[in-house]
């Protein structure tokens, strides 16, 4: 192999388009399923108004144009609103991921008077009981019901986040209902993506092969009936895909995560593989770490892939699929994603999925 | 493919709260920001949704790009019908 010939194609360093700012791993819910690291950032830790403040005029400047205010639950941090507003000063399109608990009416008020542009309100179910029992949180359900309303009456556009599992698979088109009900434009059916809690907790959560098909074909049919009145989002369950899906648009290219603590990832899930080293926004500038931490170099580009992803007609399609499952799934994180049909390893998530047990849930908790 | 249904030409249409227009360098020019999205518009459709301000009529807009890219009407009306049905289908655009 012409290995210095590859170096020369070394790949062209693109504008992060997103950033996705866990301003906090503090959350008053428990879901099972929850995308923060199994090991919390204790508030202690957390970056000041003004860091963040920092972290925004930089992102800015490398050209991101959307900013993510995510957690844990954003609503935990007192200083929200400065928060978002430092964003909106910074120019950037804001949008708010909240579990809207910890949020009140008159905060989104004031959130919605500094500029705020767009909200995402994570629903648990369509059923209260069971959406409360999977939040881990009596009560959790009428709570959102209360801000999306607010949200709406604000005029702020709104997001319902879906995420489906075993437990309300089979409520899809319930979902999509209540989200037109509370107003909102959008809709995100996203299926558990097993990382972190949801990996712990994939035997409770896996759905069947039945329950997929028919989600996916509820999706269509909804597709079609309500065309123009709400865009609906599916995030497909990848264990029972052919193709992986392509990792945050490709490891260090299109997007970055800030931890409440300040490191920079490539991606939510990063540190879930050892041996990368991340810095922070205490120590470098954004634009040093986006260009030249070790961790962003680590998958960025193709040169880093093995077969059968080095030859494949898919290598820019798919990135090889997700780094940080190829970790969990095969031990090595520059192997081909499982989920692909051509990776030596494919025959082993059928068997991983297979695995299905009613146990309770092990929530999360800092 | 079937024509897009006619928008009337009395329609104001704009951007709702939560999609703007803007001009990135980075990102290599015009981009249409909305909820957890982003989508290249390239010079035309950005000079079409420039246009729409929720103040000027679609007749108005039609005429105004007729004139400055001196293109037949009915052309520059069906290819901004296209533009705008698109862009309201997927909640982009209120007509």
């Amino acid at each position: 192999m012409a290995e210095s010939g590859a170096a020369l194609h070394s790949p062209a360093l693109h504008s992060p388009l997103g950033l996705l700012a866990e301003l906090t791993h503090r959350c008053p819910l428990g879901c099972p399923y929850c995308s923060n690291p199994v090991a919390l950032d204790p508030r202690d830790g957390e970056l000041d108004t003004q860091n963040w403040a920092r972290v925004f005029a930089e992102a800015a400047a490398l050209g991101v144009l959307q900013v993510h205010l995510s957690g844990g639950e954003p609503g935990a941090r007192r200083d929200l609103v400065a928060i978002m507003t430092a964003a909106h000063a910074a120019g950037l399109y804001t949008n708010l991921i909240t579990s809207a608990v910890g949020i009140t009416a008159a905060t989104m008020g004031k959130l919605a008077e500094a500029g705020l542009d767009h909200v995402q309100i994570s629903i648990q179910d369509s059923e209260p009981t069971s959406a409360d029992h999977i939040a881990g949180y009596p009560g959790a359900f009428e709570r959102k019901r209360a801000l999306a309303a607010t949200v709406v009456a604000l005029n702020i556009p709104l997001t319902v986040n879906a995420v489906m599992h075993r437990a309300n698979i089979d409520r899809i088109g319930e979902m999509v209902r209540l989200a037109l009900a509370l107003g909102a434009s959008r809709v995100e059916i996203a299926h558990v993506q097993y990382y972190g809690w949801a990996l712990k907790n994939r035997a409770a959560l896996m759905p069947t092969a039945e329950q997929v098909a028919r989600g996916a074909a509820a999706v269509e049919e909804l597709r079609r009936r309500h065309h123009g009145q709400i865009v609906i989002d599916a995030v497909v369950p990848d264990y029972y895909a052919r193709l992986p899906k392509p990792c945050v648009g490709g490891w260090g290219r299109r997007s970055l995560n800030v931890t409440p603590s300040g490191r920079v990832l490539p991606c939510h899930a990063a540190e879930s593989i050892p041996g990368l080293e991340f810095w922070s926004v205490r120590d470098h500038s954004l634009a040093d770490i986006w260009a030249n931490s070790p961790a962003f170099n680590a998958f960025r580009g193709t040169d880093w892939m093995q077969e059968p992803c080095r030859s494949c007609a898919r290598r820019d399609v798919d990135f090889g699929g997700c780094r940080c499952q190829a970790f969990a799934l095969t031990g090595d994180a520059r192997a081909t994603d499982p989920v692909c049909h051509l990776s030596p390893r494919h025959a082993e998530v059928a068997a991983l999925a297979a695995v299905q047990r009613d146990d309770a849930y092990d929530y999360r908790r800092m | 493919m079937n024509a897009p249904p006619a928008i009337p030409a009395d329609a104001r249409p704009r951007l709702p709260r939560g999609v703007r227009l803007v001009h990135n360098e980075a990102q290599g020019g015009w981009v249409l920001l909305a909820p957890e999205r982003v989508f290249k518009a390239d010079a035309i459709a950005a000079e079409v949704v420039k246009r729409c301000t929720g103040e000027t009529t679609l007749a108005a807009i039609v005429d105004d790009l007729a004139k400055a890219f001196a293109a037949p009407r009915d052309r520059i009306l069906a290819d901004v019908t296209a533009l705008l049905r698109g862009l309201a289908d997927k909640r982009l655009l209120e007509l």
